[in-house]
């Protein structure tokens, strides 16, 4: 299967008054049509920023996107318009991301109004079969938002993405506001449609026992860089970057019998206003050395398909 | 009896198949709201009143008989009568008409303007943002008056002149109000999923971010109409608002001030009206701005 989206040295930058945040710095993958990569890392360390400046709905400040082999870093605004029908965005939160004032026809229907697509009872069908999709019973077709729970709104938010026939869809956190139970049964839907239709995501998340059930490759983030990334399995049964062995320790284990070896990340998050020359994790690292603390780190494929950005990564790993 | 409800819901539930008539559901709600009912009924009796103030009065508003002045309310004149012997209930009714229609016209010209302008600088931020609210700062810092009476010297008189007039100082209150309410609506994530569907600017204004402003606006809108109706009588006491002897209602509270030690009735009867008038509006606006959204149902 042939490569879908590819990223290039991705960079966003914001302007804030305390200096330039890094939020996305130098990041580059590629994704595979039909496969997911999974986005994993902690609160504010720029996962989401990444999944919007991949889509476009973000300007990005340096580097390239591809998307179907077409370069699409620097887009008119209107084939960046035409762009919507292809790449689309589940949100985190099935709440705020649905205007209240709209019943669920309407908020289905809403992406298929504004590129007047189908009309009168054709587009009635589309929406009427988008919601069978996403599994929302026909009875909820004039409720609103507020009328139905967390797992619904979160199928409508689904729904929503689903109705230009994208190819390509960043997921934001789709699960992480829900009910464990009700995760379970989004996470499904989302294989299944994937199954289906052949989307390819973005899954971005911070809980790593989602992220390993639904990728094919992983991409751990730490302030605004990529320290790993690796196929799913591996990333999970050997871990390279020190980093990630903490973040994969810290995994609870539903086994009172089992003792786990707990490494624990002395330290604060580095901030991502104004970075040294440095690798981002050494303040935390417990390997930092005097190289660590003066020169960034580059990414090498240490295994096949295996990237880590790590200084010492062979002497920790013993390879 | 509340379980037996319970299952009704459930039924309606069920069969919600078919869409909800959007403006019976509004109508429906408005009036379940017996201050709303209220609010309404306030307003379509003053309307009725007003507009057929012919069939209600016995006298001309601007009849003078001299020989009975200062009269206290009774069957011939309900109101009593004026400085000049007239009739206050006729004054009064017929005197509605220009100070609900110059207050209505200039509350409507007031609201948009400021939803326009409010909603441009909300939304687009950054330098328009800045250029739109130095605007009405500035328009703010003039003394309502001073600007009403600046504007009607150069438009004239006549109640729409009027009613343009002191609109125009109402503005930055609706536009402050708007550009607040847009800044927090639009950091909603619909709208950024509005964006991200392919919707346009004007799409995401109208269809997104203006329906979920109105309450705000609804309460502004109706508690600026007392001020205007003050206003008028305030440029027609300058002799740019509406002549004499066309009565009006801020006027006769005006010309009765001199007497109101003395005779109650020429102060007590017009501003009976006027809060009257401000009570219902504002009644039927809280109960509008709750039958508009669809989140405070039953």
């Amino acid at each position: 299967m042939g490569e879908l989206v590819r990223v290039e040295h991705l960079k966003k930058y914001f302007n804030t008054p305390a200096g330039v945040l890094h939020a996305v710095d130098d990041i580059s993958f590629s994704i595979n049509k039909g496969e997911t990569l999974g986005v994993v890392g902690e609160s504010g360390c720029g996962k989401s920023t990444l999944g919007r400046t991949v889509l476009k709905l973000i300007d990005h400040t340096d580097g390239k996107i591809f998307f179907e082999g077409k370069d699409i870093t620097n887009i008119s605004k209107r084939e960046n318009h035409e762009l919507r029908k292809k790449m689309q965005l589940i949100f985190q939160d099935p709440y705020s991301s649905l205007n209240p004032r709209l019943c669920v026809y309407d908020l289905i229907a809403d992406p298929l109004k504004t590129f007047h697509i189908l009309k009168g009872e054709e587009r009635q069908k589309r929406v009427f079969q988008l919601m069978d999709e996403v599994g929302l019973s026909k009875r909820f077709t004039y409720s609103y938002p507020h009328e139905l729970d967390g797992g619904r709104r979160q199928r409508i938010g689904i729904a929503r993405a689903l109705a230009l026939k994208p190819k390509f869809i960043v997921c934001d956190e789709p699960v992480s506001a829900l009910d464990v139970s009700i995760q379970a049964q989004i996470l499904n839907l989302l294989q299944d449609l994937q199954k289906q239709l052949g989307f390819t995501y973005i899954f971005v998340t911070h809980d790593l026992s989602v992220v390993r059930h639904i990728s094919t490759d992983i991409l751990v983030m730490y302030i605004g860089v990529m320290v790993e990334k690796s196929p799913a399995k591996e990333l999970f049964e050997r871990p390279l970057h020190p980093y990630t062995k903490g973040l994969l320790s810290a995994i609870p284990i539903p086994n009172i019998h089992h003792k786990k070896k707990e490494i624990v990340m002395a330290g604060e998050l580095t901030s991502p206003i104004n970075p040294k020359q440095e690798c981002r994790f050494a303040a935390r690292c417990p390997f930092a050395t005097d190289l660590c603390r003066t020169q960034v780190p580059t990414v090498s494929e240490v295994f096949p398909n295996h990237f880590v950005s790590c200084h010492h990564v062979r002497e920790i790993n013993g390879i | 009896m509340r379980r037996k409800k319970e299952t009704a819901n459930i039924e309606n539930m069920e069969m919600a198949t078919r869409r909800r008539g959007q403006w019976r559901d509004i109508l429906g709600r408005l009036f379940r709201n017996k201050l709303g009912t209220l609010g309404v009924i306030i307003v379509v009796v003053l309307l009725i009143l007003i507009v057929f103030a012919g069939v209600f009065t016995k006298y001309d508003y601007s009849a003078q008989d001299f020989g009975s002045r200062f009269l206290l309310p009774s069957l011939e004149h309900p109101m009593g009568t004026d400085n000049f012997g007239r009739d206050l209930w006729s004054r009064l009714l017929y005197g509605g008409r220009i100070s609900l229609l110059v207050a209505v016209v200039a509350v409507i010209i007031a609201t948009g303007l400021g939803i326009v302008f409010g909603s441009i600088a909300g939304y687009f931020g950054g330098k328009t943002d800045l250029i739109i609210t130095r605007l009405m700062d500035i328009l703010m810092a003039i003394p309502a008056l001073l600007l009403a009476i600046a504007i009607s010297s150069a438009l004239g008189s006549g109640p729409i002149k009027t009613a343009i007039a002191i609109s125009i100082s109402s503005i930055p209150h609706a536009a402050r109000i708007m550009r607040s309410t847009v800044m927090s609506v639009k950091g909603n994530e619909f709208v950024e999923a509005a964006q991200a569907t392919g919707s346009g600017n004007t799409r995401i204004i109208f269809k997104h971010i203006l329906p979920n402003t109105i309450a705000p606006l609804i309460v502004n809108a109706t508690l600026q109409l007392g001020g205007c109706i003050m206003s008028i009588s305030g440029l027609s006491f300058i002799g740019l608002g509406v002549q004499p002897p066309t009565p009006e209602w801020g006027s006769i509270l005006a010309a009765g001030r001199a007497y109101i030690r003395d005779f109650w009735p020429i102060i007590v009867f017009p501003s009976l009206f006027i809060v009257l008038t401000v009570f219902g509006f504002n009644l039927f606006g809280d109960a509008l701005r709750d039958a508009l959204d669809p989140r405070l149902k039953d």
